[in-house]
């Protein structure tokens, strides 16, 4: 790994008693993508907005490009484009001025905003909408351009709050592929997610955090050989046979969790364990054998699934 | 082109970096883009009011009255309340912004938010928007000064001064108004600046010299800004500039001091903690 661009040691953050960041860790790597993943109110946003430089750590130590951002913000948040969790877009100005004006609040020239205004509109696929106020934007819409919004300084580093939340399929999978393009120009991406395959698609090395602590670290290849088996078996018996059978089938795995809906089964050989479990003659109602994916390791690391 | 990170660098050995960009005027771009967009009415109601009673009170009432003793001898009573109504509308001016539109932003729109998150600091969006709001003051006193001039109500070259003086008198309600209006949470909270701003209008001397009240209220009217701006006009308005006048501008300097560090205290509490 290369020198680190942004470095955590002990970081932590107080609401009054609360804790919400507890002590964390952490490093990222130039042009590296690294993810934050963690169920609601895991600290994510809250550790964004540490290293953001708008929000003040209680203890800890944090450096941004080799600085404390509480002693040089203005130095740290001129590296950044920030998207954050919720738009926080200027309702009383168009799309359009809405990019020119969140340019000009970096000390931009007139000249080079304009130019940008429109390689940005093109990016958000929003030049129909340039002159529309932005209350009058979709949800998915608003979002692009709170993302686009945040490329206008040309920042080094692009923090992104649950960047795809409220995007069609098809606005993701453009937003990823944009995302894949800044990353191929030396661009740092920070991101939080409840997309599993967006976390597997785009980030080099994720951190999974739960009630203001890091759980687990590593790449998505590496977290789901550490925390998974190769293969899971998926069963349905129906929500009143699941609790009957489960006794039975824990004996015949080492790992099974029992979600509401389906019981998980961790095995190395998926296909072999549904053979033995209908030789017992539990038919199960349905039954499903796939490869162990991020969501089973965030399961195992937080008892819970990710999108509660 | 100097990019984002070389113009804060620029800037980063300055005292004071950490509040202050030195860039309110994109706060004031910012707002002066939103305007185009935005309804006139308001607008145009805020400016109204003032030229209203000086219709009613000046050439109403003020036939019935005639003449009013001052300590500059007797005046016309319209001439009387004219550099009061101007005094008037530059704090109108002043607080339509610092007010009602800065609680929307605070609390609704999340537009501080947005902009903090850039190398903008705290300075920079109170110092914008409090000099945007006295923009709106300073151009409500001008129009009163063109309105009042060929009425004959100015009485000499020397009322041009009222201008600054309304800059001042702005800035200085501007500044307060933002820095209340940034500890209020609720509407009716907001509210009570309304119902607090009308009699402080209506019993500071812009329509009657304030020496018919008795001592003690006179001492209490004389604490209020509406009463220090509303003399200070008056005074530039009838040449009379003397040792009250300054005690008068140095009262907006310090409201104007306290408003700025309380607003940039604030902004910084609620968006940057
Ligand atoms: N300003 C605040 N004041 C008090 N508590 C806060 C504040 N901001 C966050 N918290 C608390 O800190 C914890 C972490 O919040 P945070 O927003 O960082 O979670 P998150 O991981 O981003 O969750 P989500 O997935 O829901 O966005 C939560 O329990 C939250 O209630
Ligand atoms: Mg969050």
């Amino acid at each position: 790994m290369s020198e680190s661009l942004i470095s955590a040691r002990g970081l932590t953050k107080k609401y009054g008693d609360f804790t919400a960041v507890d002590g964390i860790d952490f490093d990222v790597a130039k042009g590296e993508s690294f993810g934050l993943l963690g169920p609601n109110g895991a600290g994510k946003s809250t550790t964004m907005r540490i290293i953001a430089a708008t929000s003040r750590r209680t203890s800890g130590t944090i450096s941004i490009l080799g600085r404390d951002p509480e002693e040089h913000g203005p130095q740290v948040r001129a590296h950044l484009g920030v998207v954050p969790q919720q738009d926080n877009l200027d309702t009383e100005l168009t799309v359009a001025e809405n990019l020119y004006i969140y340019g000009r609040y970096f000390g931009l020239s007139k000249k080079f905003v304009k130019g940008k205004v429109d390689e940005l509109l093109s990016f958000a696929q929003l030049e129909e909408k340039k002159d529309v106020k932005v209350e009058a934007l979709s949800g998915g819409m608003k979002r692009r351009l709170t993302i686009a919004r945040a490329l206008v300084s040309e920042p080094d580093i692009l923090m992104l709050d649950e960047p795809t939340t409220g995007l069609d399929p098809q606005a993701r999978h453009i937003l990823w592929d944009r995302l894949f393009r800044l990353k191929e120009d030396g661009v740092t991406l920070i991101i939080t997610t409840h997309f599993m395959d967006e976390a597997e698609q785009l980030c080099d090395r994720l951190v999974v955090m739960d009630k203001g602590k890091i759980m687990a670290e590593g790449s998505p290849a590496e977290l789901i050989k550490k925390y998974s088996t190769k293969e899971v078996l998926e069963v349905r018996f129906g929500s009143d046979r699941n609790k009957e059978v489960a006794p039975i089938l824990h004996k015949m795995c080492d790992r099974i969790e029992e979600l509401p809906d389906r019981i998980l089964m961790y095995v190395e050989d998926g296909e072999k364990l549904l053979e033995e479990i209908v030789a017992k003659k539990l038919h199960p109602n349905t039954s499903l054998v796939r490869r162990s994916s991020l969501e089973d390791v965030f399961l195992r690391l937080t008892g819970r699934s990710l999108i509660e | 082109m100097r990019t984002a990170v070389e113009i804060a660098d620029a800037r980063a050995e300055k005292l004071g970096h950490q509040l202050y960009a030195g860039r309110a005027r994109a706060i004031i771009e910012r707002a002066s883009i939103a305007l185009r967009s935005s309804t006139w009415v308001p607008i145009a109601t805020g400016f109204i009011e003032p030229v209203l009673y000086l219709l009613a009170f000046g050439y109403g009432m003020g036939t019935l009255i005639g003449d009013i003793s001052t300590s500059s001898g007797a005046v016309d009573y319209t001439i009387f309340i004219a550099p009061g109504l101007l005094a008037t509308s530059a704090m109108n001016g002043a607080i339509y912004d610092s007010t009602w539109n800065v609680f929307f932003k605070l609390n609704e729109s999340k537009l501080y938010q947005g902009m903090l998150a850039t190398p903008l600091g705290p300075l920079d969006v109170a110092l914008g928007e409090i000099i945007w709001a006295l923009i709106r003051g300073l151009s409500y006193a001008v129009a009163f000064m063109l309105i009042t001039a060929p009425l004959g109500l100015v009485p000499s070259w020397g009322a041009i001064f009222a201008i600054p003086a309304a800059v001042l008198i702005a800035f200085g309600f501007a500044s307060f108004g933002m820095a209340i209006t940034s500890y209020f949470k609720t509407y009716q909270q907001m509210g009570l600046i309304n119902v607090a701003l009308l009699p402080m209008f209506l019993f500071s001397g812009s329509l009657y010299p304030i020496t018919v009240y008795p001592d003690w209220l006179e001492f209490t009217i004389k604490l209020l800004p509406t009463w220090h701006g509303i003399e200070l006009i008056r005074d530039i308005w009838f040449g009379v500039i003397d040792f009250s006048s300054l005690s008068h501008i140095s009262y907006f300097v310090v409201m104007i001091v306290l408003g700025l560090f309380f607003t940039t205290r604030r902004l910084r509490d609620l968006f940057m903690r």
